[in-house]
């Protein structure tokens, strides 16, 4: 488990404005993405963790060892972390083969320990048949299999991984991730993965750390995250909300119902706990969970006439960009057969309306 | 024939004087640049203005400074006496020094710029799988440079070859024992002896040229 507090302060300069990274949060074993927009300080926060940012406070634990404590002065060298880290250029020694590569990282072996240790390594990630190759000869997957093999000769308590799949072409990010379970389920530690593309929380699971602004604006399961994002800037970031301003107008616990004003139109809704009448809030829904269909006639209830500004369409769904910023992602063959429509209405369902 | 009637001791000489020059300037300016690219200590900018100083001062300057602290009555001097035997100005090896305080400070800043711009992330992930910063340098970041460390090395054997102004003020002008080949065609000059001046200078600029290729073949397979 890695347990991280620590602040760092970057003062404003010529070339940057100034930046504060101010983090608290808990890795626990298995995977954990560190999700957030580049620029957010992802990779600050792998960095501090490996040894390589030196925080102004704080504390960083990995399992019962301290590797930084800002309060007794402790700050361990990368050398005593024992921290995988994988870089998204992978940082293989470019003058070294992908066996010298492991054998650098299993020095301090025996020798015969050391051999087979290599030899193991290669087998497991499939780097046998490449084993006296340089790095620039080999391919991107293979390339990351090595890294991963170094990263994890030396047996680490944790591993951290910056955008690792930003190098891959989406057909062999498949295989990365399939890689990457592989390693959480025979290694029993923290492994920390930074990235900006939600695609890979998904294809990861585990645990989410939203980051945004050098602060963890939310953490938790990634399903979690989704239900209910904790802050208007959190579902910004996972793109995947459509954000209206809205004005409570009802809220009547015991049906477990409320009535929201958006723009001209009331929409009915689940009861909010915690908000009064009048409240200005932000109503927040994704685009998966409404609904758009051809308008006949009046808009009915929990419906919206829309217009139409352009579909994007997608491997296996539409999205649907209306006027007033709605979003709508439908599914393919649904909207072939209303692709000529004209007029629309998007329907907001009550359990999909959370309000921010 | 007139390259016959030549005396190619100082020839000799200064690419004996610029070997031994280069071989002590390389694995200290090196380290230097190590130094001064990579790590931050109290008294950096210090370390920076010595190295610089000898590229900024007048050579008759440098040439007095060296005087001073090697001459006769010096305690560096007089070690030397003691373990060698012989005194170390006016004599060859004095030129050996006058050149690599030519040399040193160029192959310095030439590896320290190299090492700058080179990608950190091999060091970092050495670092990362256990290796020492020795380790790191000598398995990862010279390997790395090595192209410019050489090319630097060349430049620095180009420089060394042609000092003039320190090697004969602390190692003179005495023909077949201290004259180097800059000196040379600085004595055939001044005694009108043309030809002499012409074919030494023909030498020296071949040589030169030749080093400057190698230098930069080195700098095109290293951008390659």
């Amino acid at each position: 488990m890695i347990k991280v507090r620590i602040r760092k302060k970057f003062p404003p300069s010529e070339k940057s404005a100034g930046f504060t990274l101010d983090v608290d949060f808990t890795a626990p074993c298995g995977i954990t993405v560190l999700f957030g927009p580049r620029g957010a300080g992802k990779t600050l926060v792998l960095d501090a963790i490996a040894g390589f940012l030196h925080p102004d406070e704080g504390r960083i634990l990995l399992d019962d060892a301290i590797l930084y404590d800002g309060a007794t002065g402790v700050h361990l060298r990368p050398q005593r972390r024992n921290c995988g880290y994988i870089v998204p250029n992978y940082a293989l020694f470019p003058h070294m083969s992908v066996r010298r590569n492991l054998e650098f990282a299993v020095r301090g072996l025996a020798r015969l320990e050391r051999r087979r240790r290599v030899r193991e390594l290669l087998e497991r990630y499939h780097l046998s048949e490449v084993a006296e190759c340089l790095p620039r000869e080999i391919s991107a997957i293979q390339k990351l299999r090595c890294a991963i093999a170094r990263a994890l000769a030396r047996a680490p308590q944790a591993l951290l991984l910056d955008e690792p799949a930003c190098g891959l072409e989406p057909s062999l990010r498949a295989s990365f991730y399939s890689w990457l379970q592989q390693v959480r389920d025979e290694h029993a530690i923290p492994i920390l993965l930074a990235t900006h593309d939600f695609e890979e929380c998904f294809e990861s699971a585990g645990e989410v750390l939203m980051i945004r602004e050098g602060k963890i604006a939310q953490s938790g399961s990634l399903r979690r995250v989704l239900e209910q994002p904790a802050s208007v800037e959190v579902a910004r970031m996972l793109g995947v909300f459509n954000l209206l301003p809205a004005e409570i107008r009802a809220l009547d616990p015991s049906r477990n119902s409320s009535r929201l004003k958006v723009g001209e139109v009331e929409l009915s809704g689940v009861y909010y706990p915690g908000r009064f009448l009048g409240d200005r809030v932000w109503l927040c829904v994704r685009s998966d969970e409404l609904v758009a269909a051809p308008q006949n006639g009046k808009p009915g209830p929990n419906q919206m006439a829309v217009q139409l500004v352009r579909a994007v369409e997608r491997l296996q769904t539409v999205r649907l960009e209306f006027a007033g910023g709605i979003v709508v992602e439908m599914k393919r063959a649904l909207f072939e057969s209303q692709k000529h429509n004209k007029e629309w209405v998007v329907e907001f369902p009550p359990g999909a309306l959370r309000v921010i | 024939m007139v390259f016959m009637a030549v005396d190619w001791f100082p020839l000799w000489l200064s690419l004996r004087v610029a070997a031994w020059a280069t071989l002590a300037a390389a694995p200290i300016g090196v380290g230097l640049a190590y130094l001064l690219a990579n790590c931050s200590f109290r008294g950096k900018k210090a370390l920076e203005m010595a190295v610089d100083l000898p590229l900024a001062l007048p050579s008759t300057v440098l040439a007095y400074y060296l005087l001073v602290v090697l001459g006769h009555q010096s305690p560096l001097g007089k070690l030397y006496a003691a373990v060698t035997g012989v005194q170390l100005i006016f004599t060859w090896q004095a030129a050996v020094v006058a050149a690599f305080f030519h040399a040193a400070p160029w192959l310095v800043h030439q590896v320290r710029v190299a090492l700058e711009q080179a990608d950190h992330s091999y060091e970092r992930a050495a670092r990362t799988l256990g290796a020492s910063e020795c380790r790191v340098f000598f398995r990862v970041s010279l390997p790395l440079a090595r192209r410019a460390v050489l090319a630097a090395t060349v430049l620095a054997f180009a420089r060394a070859l042609g000092e003039f102004g320190v090697t004969i003020m602390i190692a003179g002008n005495v023909p077949g024992r201290t004259q180097t080949l800059a000196a040379a065609v600085y004595s055939a000059v001044e005694s009108g002896a043309g030809a002499v001046a012409r074919s030494l200078v023909l030498v020296i600029s071949a040589v030169i040229v030749l080093l400057l290729w190698a230098a930069s073949r080195l700098s095109e397979k290293r951008a390659s």
